[in-house]
């Protein structure tokens, strides 16, 4: 017994379904977004997404298989010049559908799917915010860490070298010492003129 | 073909149609532009979602 196709039904038959789904794929590769309800949308995904599976096989093939659904042979060039080769390196997952609220007039569910633009590996929607984050925080250890450092030097300087054995922050230290004896240097001048004043 | 027997009183229809009640949608705030919106959903006033431009806002 065949298993029913996924989701809702569209449509007043069969061929119609057939027709609008083929004609929603069409659009969906000749403009890259289009705006439908979300029931089309939920549909449509799995039909755009093994077009362009065959589209990124490449062969004359899979070109014919396609040209069955969709019947616009320009935009069957579009996909597989241009979609096909984009989506070279991503594993699936190649539409995105976002739920836009409802329809004025009949309150249907609305919804875009696009083709997704962004390379792979991008972190598109959550990126500014927690990149931002351990940007900062990287930047502030190693002030803390100097700080600590430059702290323990002014507390013992001979613990503080003791301490920081190894790398970057046996430097650090010394670095913080030598500022501390600079400091101290001119803190004693400073100390001699007050007391020739 | 079954009929009702008797009339259906003010009394009962009124306690029938006491239960039709509302909800408000559960709403929260846009991460862009801190309006109102619905949850998983485009903000309608920004056009985003995630951060990311989704739709021209009307």
């Amino acid at each position: 017994m065949p298993k029913p196709a996924k989701g809702p039904r569209l449509g007043s038959g069969p061929a119609h379904e057939k027709l609008m789904l083929a004609n929603l794929a069409t659009s969906l590769f000749e403009h890259g977004r289009i705006k439908t309800t979300e029931a089309k949308a939920r549909r449509l995904r799995p039909l755009a997404e093994k077009l362009i599976t065959k589209a990124k096989r490449g062969d004359l093939a899979a070109r014919r298989q396609v040209m069955t659904v969709v019947r616009d042979k320009s935009v069957v060039h579009t996909l597989f010049t241009e979609i096909g080769p984009r989506f070279a390196d991503r594993p699936g997952g190649y539409t995105r559908i976002t739920k836009i609220g409802p329809r004025h007039g009949d309150n249907a569910p609305m919804a875009v799917i696009e083709l997704v633009a962004e390379a792979m590996g991008a972190t598109t929607a959550r990126g500014p915010a927690p990149s931002a984050a351990p940007a900062s925080a990287p930047a502030a250890e190693p002030a803390k860490d100097e700080e600590t450092a430059a702290d323990d030097a002014v507390e013992a300087k001979d613990e503080a070298a003791a301490d920081a054995d190894s790398g970057d922050e046996a430097k650090a230290a010394d670095d913080a010492d030598t500022a501390e004896a600079a400091e101290a240097s001119t803190d004693g001048d400073d100390d001699k003129a007050e007391d020739k004043k | 073909m079954a009929v009702p027997k008797r009339k259906m009183s003010r009394s009962n229809t009124r306690h029938r149609r006491s239960q039709w009640k509302t909800s408000a949608p559960a709403l929260i705030r846009c991460p862009q532009c801190r309006d109102p919106k619905l949850p998983h959903t485009a903000c309608p006033t920004c056009g985003t979602y995630n951060r990311r431009q989704v739709i021209d806002p009307a």
